[in-house]
């Protein structure tokens, strides 16, 4: 009963609802309706704009590598297809957001600020299992009202490269890979298959993108392009790769 | 603390959720029809909105159709709205919101310029609005389009009535959104010329106007540079009301008159009663 209190879309199992936003109004529509008017209201004011998405972290010797698809989808229409879902919350600790845009936007907007209060107390670059902290904090307080899936990974001092996973209901886990989003259930098998333990910057960044390419071929609700960083010692280096230069797997 | 604030009232917003996925308007009009009313129908700006940003700055555009339910409330709305001298904002959704909101948002931004002794920045404006809106959780119901020029160039966001926003070289809102977007990717290019950049707004509102029934009337358009705003409403009158070709009045003489008769009629006064108003 409390989890699906909001009718939202999850990540883990994508509610398509019957309904198109253009269809014309002879469609009979199930689902929850706000008023009969559907035919002038269009989707985005019945449905919550949702990171449909894939995201994806990886710890290496030295740093983590994080990548993300690009699509935003209101319903059934991409509202954003070059979506940046690696967002800054410190200068080297970023995080992977899946779930509402508007509940991880709020989210990563008050933990940097929070993160950024505290680092200037401290005098220190702030630690990544903090910024997690800070994450599973707000997660699990309101976790009947949010619907966001997060990976927070980041490089510091003290352990170096480090990814913590924040599902839905606000657990934390640290885990040398994880993948989030409605399209992580298409390359569990992948990952378990190809991620082997001491591989280097670069291997990281491949095994990301192609099981990325691999998800987003799949899953509706991710696509557009392909979004990697690179957080370490020496900083953050941020990649794109256009859809037609992804990595090309075929069945046939 | 600030974020306290945030969640503070989150939390008494969400204190009257039903375990349903029902929202309250849908159980309220499900009580009036009970009873045999029916609950009054917002009026909304079916609408097409949306926003370019060019070489020098940003062009914001809007139909100016309002409707209640299937009818046109207003024929002529104005869905571009001021936020502060170098920052205008397009409006979709419920009317009352989106007036409201960016009145609200306006007034703040002006006393927080005041504070700092600077020009707003559409950064801060996008903060303001996005951190309203996700307060509500989306039952304030306005779609924006936010535009403007300050020290750091020209921006241009999508705010969505939940709370996300989106920072992009151009957007679309409203019903007629889907038409716009075809009109916009189809033929936007990075650092257009103003009058390229207009002409492309003119026709993606031009395109919602025709092909979706929320939106209709006029053009309104909204430049926005560094040195100057230019605000044009409206930039084009689609939809002028048509000429009527004839009238049904027919001239005196028309019909040719062959006898006159005048006949008084005499009337006896019976009763002659007053009654003073009460102006007390």
């Amino acid at each position: 009963m409390l989890g699906f209190m909001r009718g939202q879309p999850l990540l883990s199992t994508v509610i398509h609802r019957e309904k198109m936003a253009a269809a014309p109004v002879m469609m009979p529509y199930f689902g929850q309706q706000i008023s009969s008017k559907s035919d002038l209201v269009p989707d985005w004011t019945r449905q919550e704009v949702s990171t449909g998405t894939t995201i994806m972290a990886v710890e290496y010797d030295g740093g983590v590598v994080i990548g993300a698809d690009s699509r935003t989808t209101t319903g059934a229409y991409i509202a954003n297809r070059v979506t940046d879902k690696l967002t800054r919350i410190h200068n080297k600790i970023y995080c992977c957001r899946s779930g509402s845009a508007a509940d991880t936007q709020a989210i990563a907007e008050i933990v940097a600020y929070q993160l950024g209060f505290h680092s200037i107390e401290l005098d220190e670059p702030p630690l990544v299992e903090t910024a997690a902290n800070l994450f599973r904090a707000s997660c699990y307080r309101y976790r009947e009202e949010l619907t966001a899936g997060i990976l927070v990974a980041g490089w510091d001092k003290r352990k170096g490269g480090q990814v913590y996973s924040v599902p839905i209901g606000g657990m934390l886990v640290r885990q040398p890979v994880s993948v989030g989003g409605s399209g992580s259930t298409y390359i569990y098998g992948f990952m378990d298959a190809n991620y082997k333990p001491g591989m280097n910057k670069e291997q990281c960044m491949e095994l990301t993108a192609a099981a990325l390419s691999l998800a987003m071929e799949r899953d509706g609700s991710s696509g557009g392009v392909v979004r990697l960083a690179s957080i370490s010692e020496e900083g953050v280096e941020r990649r794109v790769i256009l859809g037609n230069q992804l990595p090309k797997f075929s069945t046939h | 603390f600030f974020f306290f604030l945030i969640f503070e009232v989150f939390f008494g917003v969400f204190s009257f959720t039903i375990n349903s996925a029902i929202t309250i308007n849908a159980v309220l009009e499900v009580e009036a029809s009970k009873v045999g009313c029916s609950v009054p129908a917002a009026r909304k700006t079916g609408t097409t909105i949306c926003g370019v940003v060019f070489k020098d700055g940003v062009v914001l555009g809007a139909d100016t159709r309002a409707t209640e339910g299937m009818i046109v409330a207003d024929k002529n709305c104005s869905k571009i709205h001021y936020i502060s001298p170098n920052i205008y904002c397009c409006g979709a959704g419920t009317a009352a919101d989106t007036e409201m909101t960016t009145q609200l948002i306006s007034s703040n931004l002006e006393l927080h310029s005041l504070s700092t002794g600077r020009l707003p920045r559409v950064a801060t404006a996008n903060r303001m609005l996005k951190q309203m809106l996700f307060r509500y959780q989306g039952y304030i119901g306005a779609a924006l389009v936010l535009g403007g020029v300050d020290c750091n160039g020209p921006h241009l966001y999508s705010i969505y009535p939940h709370g996300s926003t989106d920072k992009l070289p151009y957007v679309t809102m409203g019903s007629g959104s889907l038409a716009a977007m075809a009109v916009f990717e189809d033929r936007y290019k990075p650092d257009m010329e103003e009058d390229a950049a207009k002409q492309l707004v003119r026709d993606a509102i031009a395109a919602g106007i025709f092909n979706d029934l929320g939106s209709g009337s006029n053009i309104d358009l909204c430049v926005i540079t560094k040195s100057k705003v230019n605000y044009i409403r409206p930039h084009d009158e689609a939809n002028k009301k048509g000429v009527r070709t004839g009238d049904y009045k027919y001239k005196r003489g028309t019909t040719g008159v062959l006898t006159k008769a005048v006949t008084p009629i005499d009337l006896e006064l019976l009763e002659e009663s007053v009654q003073t108003m009460d102006t007390s």
